[in-house]
């Protein structure tokens, strides 16, 4: 359904000088300096899926939604969604996409929500009952009963982002981009956004492509992960896979009186006075046999076992490949 | 067309929003030109006349281009403000819908305080129409719409070739102003008063001079019966097709660099 | 004095780095310039009767007001403090120990007059430069040029007064972008900045001289030009002050009764 291969993406940059001299000098001849954006990137990605594109920031996540929205034109490499190449067939194509931006409305400020649902029904030319079906399943969906008629500006930050999220969906889109789609929520808020992602991708089929920083709603709700750095895609997996991978070691963590002076087989993170951390490969030391050892050598007062979170597994990815 | 309306209406609820300030700012809108006017009829006044121009003709000059300017500045205003649809990361959100761009735009603001100065300007034109007793055909009445129909095409000109620049750069934008504003200020005179090269370059570059100066000459029958000069209105509106293009190739430069 | 200079020497700074912004604004002002020359210079070609100041006095105004309109012009926004008092974030400059109105005073001076050195120099340069009867020329003696010094600053002191009494006007109209713009077009044709003061009728010339509006711009430019002889400009250096006094003490008043009113509303 979505499939890009080979996407290459260079940008320009000028370089500023300081100094009134130099800025002149600019002016006549400039030095550039050549980023790559993204290099290479291919993936695909089927219906109905749900799709976790992580990467810190200036990894090449907004180049690529960019891309594949139609905004912006790549150097090379092919990209094919629902039959349409974005870029080249932008007016057709845009019209089975739905995209919320996290930080930015396209709600009208001023006027009541179901204003700028009417002009959105106008600008996708939505027949009249297919828009009343979609109203109303949303409006239940996604609790907006009260909210509809009250001016963009009056309303809360949670309520907000449920009315940006069903004006990307007033079209009936096969695909959704949600860029950040919780930040800045409380968690009551984020919960009830996840629940409703997550049914609307059952119930419709809608494939959706999450950009988000918070491990917790790629967690919720992203069965795969593709995580980007330096413009290339360095890892493309389920999460159960990714789990796999990292969480194959544990952490234990002791607290001792006194230290013998015996060797200890395993690899030691960090080690303070009376204290040291421990990464433990599981799948080549049984626990028991570890604390076992770590006892003969230390008198423990204070001993944790602890799974890394995801949080900590990105952390950790990104460090692993110095992004 | 019928989105564009849409538009007006969303917008037009907006501004009813802040109905003091709204009714305010139209007065002051009123007071803007309303002043320039007044500091025309004292110069009049002392000086009687302008390179055999009296302050009748002028004022239909004045009318017509004013008339011009608040109707494309009240419908076209979307295009001047469109600097902050770039910085902002709205035309991104333009971008991803299945509308032309141009139309978004265009529906991204209206200014419809300018109908203060809208009323203004359509005063002077009556005031001076009662005053110059021509004699007026169907021919002539065609022409002064054209003439104010003209204005407003060359001012969306303007308008979009200052919005296509923000593609480039957003530092100092306010120099196309000199066409808007400028443009305005210098128009609301016969362009004949000036030396030959602002005459020209008002004609043939910035074609104001079709909207008010040359058609100007058959309304006040100075044109020796030539009645050619009726239609110059329709060529000046010939500007916006440059403009456009212009247009196209700035939206081709964001699509290749997204800056 | 010293946060006041601080104060300044920032603001300076931070007008100093938009510099394409700056070369934009010069061109603006230049092309302004020419064009009102330009239509005075075909309205006095239009009569034979000599007119209250001459074409060549009247051209030396206009590239003055060009080249110093940061200083003159009536409304010259500062969106700090607009969103000082539209926003409620009055409580944060309540709470510093200094006085407001001289605070705000400071900061609209230092905004004008960064903005004003910026450009004047190089408009006033090129003019300089251009041909008769164009060009920009310099006072006819050093005494025209020291009281023109004393009258510009005077002059600065009255119209932000004046603009300070807008800000407060703002605590009870709190965008009041309308009522701002019909008092700077009011304010403005007063000042003499859309048709010059000596062209005006008698009676509407009577008016301006009662009102503090002229004494910002027109004054210096005249003396400048020399359009206004001595006795004149010293008896309106005093006119000056006395405006100075006047705006500055309602302005106090005002706006400690505004305050008075934001601490009953608690903010």
């Amino acid at each position: 359904m979505i499939q890009l291969a080979n996407i290459c993406k260079n940008y320009q940059i000028y370089q500023k000088k300081q100094g009134v001299l130099q800025a002149f000098q600019s002016l006549i001849h400039r030095e550039y300096k050549i980023i790559n954006a993204l290099d290479d990137i291919t993936f695909n990605i089927n219906e109905g899926e749900i799709i976790g594109y992580i990467g810190p920031n200036g990894a090449g996540k907004s180049t690529t939604i960019k891309i594949m929205s139609g905004i912006l034109v790549p150097d090379s490499g092919t990209c094919n969604i629902l039959g349409f190449t974005p870029w080249k067939q932008r007016k057709e194509y845009v019209r089975h996409i739905g995209v919320v931006f996290g930080q930015r409305s396209q709600l009208w400020w001023d006027v009541p929500v179901l204003d700028s649902y009417y002009l959105l029904k106008d600008i996708y030319k939505v027949p009249l009952k297919q828009f009343k079906t979609n109203l109303d399943l949303l409006t239940t969906k996604l609790d907006l009963g009260d909210i509809l008629n009250t001016p963009v500006r009056q309303l809360s930050l949670g309520q907000k982002m449920r009315c940006e999220i069903a004006a990307a969906l007033l079209h009936d889109p096969k695909i959704l981009f949600l860029d950040e789609p919780t930040i800045g929520l409380d968690a009551i808020s984020k919960l009830k956004v996840r629940k409703f992602i997550k049914e609307i991708n059952h119930e419709k089929k809608l494939t959706i492509i999450l950009t988000t920083h918070d491990m917790n709603d790629i967690e919720a709700l992203a069965k795969r992960i593709i995580l980007i750095g330096k413009g290339k895609i360095l890892l493309d997996g389920s999460l159960p896979e990714l789990r796999q991978k990292f969480t194959a070691h544990k952490i234990i963590t002791i607290c001792y009186l006194t230290k013998k002076d015996c060797p200890i087989p395993y690899k030691i993170i960090a080690e303070t006075e009376n204290k040291v951390k421990l990464a433990i490969d599981v799948t080549k030391n049984s626990i028991s046999e570890v604390i076992n050892k770590l006892s003969n050598c230390y008198d423990i007062c204070d001993i944790s076992v602890d799974t890394r979170s995801i949080e900590e597994i990105i952390v950790d990815l990104y460090k692993e490949y110095q992004i | 067309m019928r989105l564009y309306l849409q538009y007006l209406k969303i917008l037009l609820k907006s501004a009813l929003q802040y109905r003091v300030s709204f009714i305010l700012l139209s007065i002051g809108q009123f007071f803007v030109p309303f002043s320039i006017f007044i500091s025309m009829y004292f110069l009049f006044q002392r000086f009687e006349q302008i390179k055999g121009w009296t302050l009748y003709e002028v004022a239909l000059c004045y009318a017509v281009i004013h008339i011009a300017f608040s109707l494309s500045e009240c419908f076209f205003r979307g295009f001047d403000s469109f600097s902050s649809l770039i910085i902002s990361g709205e035309f991104d959100r333009i971008l991803v819908r299945p509308r032309s761009a141009l139309i978004q735009i265009l529906g991204s603001r209206f200014e419809f305080t300018r109908i203060g100065r809208l009323f203004q300007s359509f005063i002077v034109l009556v005031y001076a129409v009662y005053h110059l007793n021509l004699d007026w055909n169907y021919l002539k009445i065609i022409t002064l719409t054209a003439m104010i129909l003209s204005g407003v095409v060359i001012f969306a000109g303007i308008f979009i070739l200052g919005a296509t620049l923000t593609f480039w750069t957003i530092e100092g934008l306010e120099v196309i102003n000199i066409l808007t504003d400028g443009g305005r200020e210098i128009s609301q005179y016969p362009l004949n008063i000036y030396p030959n090269w602002v005459k020209n370059f008002f004609t043939f570059v910035i074609p104001f001079g079709t909207i008010n100066y040359l058609p100007l000459l058959y309304v006040l029958d100075k044109t020796n019966k030539n009645n050619l000069y009726a239609f110059i209105p329709f060529i000046g509106m010939l500007f916006l097709i440059p403009c456009l293009l212009f247009w196209k190739l700035g939206i081709k430069h964001y699509k290749s660099t997204g800056s | 004095m010293i946060t006041y200079l601080s104060l300044f020497k920032m603001r300076l700074t931070q007008g100093l780095q938009y510099r394409v912004a700056a070369f934009a604004g010069i061109l603006t002002q230049f092309f302004w310039g020419f064009m009102y020359i330009m239509i005075y210079q075909a309205f006095y070609q239009s009569t034979n009767t000599i007119q209250p100041i001459s074409l060549h006095q009247l051209i030396t105004t206009v590239w003055l007001q060009q080249s110093l309109l940061a200083l003159i012009m009536l409304w010259f926004r500062n969106n700090e403090i607009i969103k000082l008092i539209t926003k409620g974030d009055i409580a944060y400059e309540l709470c510093r120990p200094v006085d407001l109105y001289g605070i705000w005073f400071s900061r609209l001076a230092a905004q004008r007059l960064s903005s004003a050195l910026l450009r004047f120099f190089p408009i006033l340069l090129i003019a300089y430069f251009l041909p008769y009867p164009y060009n920009f020329s310099l006072p006819n003696n050093f005494v025209t040029f020291i009281l023109f010094l004393i009258t510009l600053v005077l002059g600065l002191f009255i119209v932000i007064s004046l603009s300070m009494l807008i800000y407060i006007s703002m605590f009870y109209t709190l965008s009041g972008v309308g009522s701002i713009l019909i008092f700077g077009v009011i304010g403005e044709f007063l000042a003499g900045l859309t048709i010059p003061i000596p062209l005006m009728p008698k009676t509407l010339i009577i008016i301006t001289y009662l009102l503090p509006f002229r004494y910002t711009s027109d004054l210096p430019f005249r003396i400048y030009a020399g359009n206004i002889a001595y006795k004149e400009a010293i008896i309106s250096i005093f006119v000056q002050i006395f405006w100075i006094i006047t705006l500055y003490i309602i302005g106090k008043l005002w706006l400690k009764k505004a305050l008075n009113k934001v601490v009953i509303q608690g903010g």
